[in-house]
């Protein structure tokens, strides 16, 4: 593979958080290269650090030490507005407990991925709703819907902005496995035809099945990557 | 443009969610603004009531009194007083006087109408009407014939004719006054309530008035009066005519260089003045009692700021990874104070205009709104806002994305 596709480069990254006097090493020195249109899944027991080094490719923290290059620009030394900036225009974020706002509609919660970038465009946000099935649920809020539902339409706040990389953490820890079928099939239908590039974290070596590339993660340092 | 509507969306968004606790929090800010507002209105009203009243005693009037203003110091040989004869050398000697009027005051019993009452009485000249802008509403002024004549005759103010007569007709009518009977032949057109008003007041000549009561004299022989006022013809020479009073009067009371006055001298626009100071202050004072309400509710607005921003932690969160920057949640949050200040004082500027227009409309005092007051309450309870909106808007900027993802 060529350097031109890598999108994500971590080299030698660690994050330690200070924990009262002593401190906590959650990463130690992870190297990690994901393609650009590659499905990944980091899987690994829990503290093991998936969701810090999610964290740190999604632009939220930044690392202890080691470089993080996202599209071949060096992000690990960014400052926060700068960070914030590529929050909102390259990383689309869909979380465990979805994160909908509960007093907006799911059109409404959609359009406010774009109230940071550019600027509300109704169309757009429609067309992303439809792509996750829910055009007849636009005027909907987060409590009117069903769990599948509510992560389907924080998908499609995450596709809205068209971003360079999407970052799952346990997007189905907290759905019934039907719902969750649905959601993986989603992610998976929206690489397949758009050629999105997927980190995912999760526990369920079911949907870390549907990846290309399944990374293992064990206190705080990569033990196995392998392709499937 | 753009941003600035999907800013506002976002503010409008926060506000109308919890319209009751905006509400509330309005309250506080609209009660500031309100009461600054009527408060003021109040203070404004009674200097311009007061100024208009001293107008209506009359422009270019000055007045003389025995005795000073100094308070406090025990004051010694005060022997002199002012007398009529004083009023005469005033009226021969200064230039630039149109007239000249002493007059003498003294409390004296009254039976009139079946009522029997004590009531101050004042005689003095007929150049008293022209002096003091007096008109009458019915009968007349006593004339100078008859007031050369000694003529028992009175003319009463509003107030003290319709407490005497109340629905008969008071000219002609009979009034006894100490020991002698005096006529009634004329009545005063209202002044307006202030202190000394005329409103209040009996006049007879000053000539009537020594046939009952024992005018004090000086040692020196000159009949004391209580005041004397006068009219200068040119307002431009107020000043020159009080200087040349007060050396006339220093002269002929034969003052030491060295000491003070022993007679006070005021203009209406010296009146004018320290009641002008006086009300100011006494506005000034409301204004403030009044601001510190504003300032309680501002500490409100900055209350709920702060809990707004802990309750919507998770908000801040999600908005962060949606790629909000530390100032566009600041923004968001010190806008929405300010909002909610300002539109609180905006109501707070209708109820206060309300209770002021009502409080006039009453009767009970008189009240002015003045655009500068309206705005300066405006302006003030938006920069409460955005002072108190700060602290809660800086605390929610600087929230970890990671940690509000989190919270419940």
């Amino acid at each position: 593979m060529d350097n031109g596709s890598i999108i994500i480069k971590l080299e030698n990254i660690t994050k330690t958080y200070p924990m009262g006097k002593r401190e906590l090493t959650v990463l130690k020195g992870v190297n990690i290269n994901i393609n650009k249109g590659e499905l990944v899944a980091i899987m690994g027991p829990s503290g093991s650090g998936k969701s810090t080094l999610l964290n740190l490719i999604g632009c939220l923290d930044k690392p202890t030490s080691g470089t993080y290059y996202l599209e071949n620009k060096e992000v690990s030394r960014l400052s926060g507005s700068e960070l914030a900036r590529i929050r909102g225009q390259k990383i689309g974020f869909i979380f465990q407990t979805f994160n909908l706002l509960s007093r907006l509609t799911a059109l409404a919660n959609v359009e406010l991925a774009m109230t940071y970038v550019g600027g509300i465009d109704r169309q757009r946000a429609l067309e992303a709703l439809a792509k996750v099935g829910l055009s007849d649920r636009v005027r909907h809020r987060p409590i009117e819907l069903s769990g599948g539902e509510q992560q389907r339409v924080a998908i499609a706040r995450a596709i809205v902005k068209n971003p360079s990389i999407f970052l799952a953490d346990e997007p189905t820890g907290q759905l019934d496995s039907h719902s969750g079928e649905e959601v993986i099939s989603i992610l998976t239908s929206l690489h397949a035809e758009h050629g999105i590039t997927l980190v995912l974290v999760t526990h369920d070596i079911n949907i870390a099945s549907h990846c290309q590339r399944i990374i293992q993660l064990k206190d705080g340092e990569v033990v196995t990557e392998e392709n499937v | 443009m753009k941003k600035w509507f999907s800013l506002f969306a976002t503010v409008w968004l926060g506000l109308s969610t919890h319209k009751l606790r905006s509400f509330l929090t309005i309250l506080g800010v609209v009660i500031g603004v309100a009461s600054v507002i009527t408060l003021m209105s109040i203070g404004r009203g009674s200097t311009a009531s007061i100024l208009s009243n001293i107008q209506n005693m009359g422009a270019n009037l000055i007045s003389i009194r025995p005795g000073s203003f100094t308070f406090g110091g025990v004051r010694g040989g005060m022997s002199q007083k002012l007398t009529i004869e004083d009023s005469q050398a005033i009226a021969q000697q200064v230039s630039n006087i149109l007239s000249v009027s002493p007059s003498y005051s003294s409390n004296l019993q009254l039976v009139a109408g079946g009522k029997n009452t004590n009531s101050q009485v004042t005689g003095t000249t007929t150049e008293y009407m022209v002096v003091n802008n007096l008109k009458v509403t019915s009968g007349a002024f006593f004339s100078e014939d008859e007031y050369q004549r000694g003529s028992k005759v009175a003319v009463l103010g509003p107030n003290v004719a319709e407490t005497l007569f109340s629905s008969t007709d008071p000219i002609g009518q009979q009034m006894r006054m100490g020991t002698i009977i005096v006529r009634v032949i004329g009545v005063l057109e209202s002044k307006g309530a202030m202190f000394g008003s005329p409103d209040d007041a009996i006049f007879i000549p000053l000539t009537a008035m020594q046939q009952t009561v024992a005018q004090p004299r000086t040692p020196q022989g000159g009949r004391i009066v209580s005041s004397v006022s006068l009219t200068v013809s040119d307002s431009s020479q107020t000043q020159n005519v009080i200087d040349a009073i007060t050396s006339l009067l220093r002269t002929r009371h034969h003052l030491a260089a060295s000491a003070d006055n022993d007679f006070n001298i005021m203009s209406t626009e010296e009146i004018a003045n320290m009641m002008t100071t006086t009300t100011n202050t006494l506005t000034l004072l409301l204004g403030a009692v009044a601001a510190i309400s504003l300032l309680v509710g501002g500490i409100g607005v900055m209350n709920i700021m702060l809990v707004s921003v802990l309750e919507r932690t998770r908000e801040i969160g999600i908005r962060k990874a949606l790629g909000a920057r530390d100032r566009d949640i600041w923004s968001q949050f010190l806008i929405e104070a300010a909002l909610l200040s300002f539109v609180g004082g905006i109501i707070g500027v209708i109820f206060g205009w309300g209770i002021s227009a009502l409080i006039d409309s009453l009767g009970v005092m008189s009240t002015v709104v003045t655009a500068d007051v309206v705005i300066l309450a405006v302006s003030v309870s938006v920069g409460i806002g955005l002072f108190f909106g700060f602290y809660p808007a800086w605390n929610a900027s600087r929230l970890n994305p990671i940690e509000a993802l989190r919270s419940e």
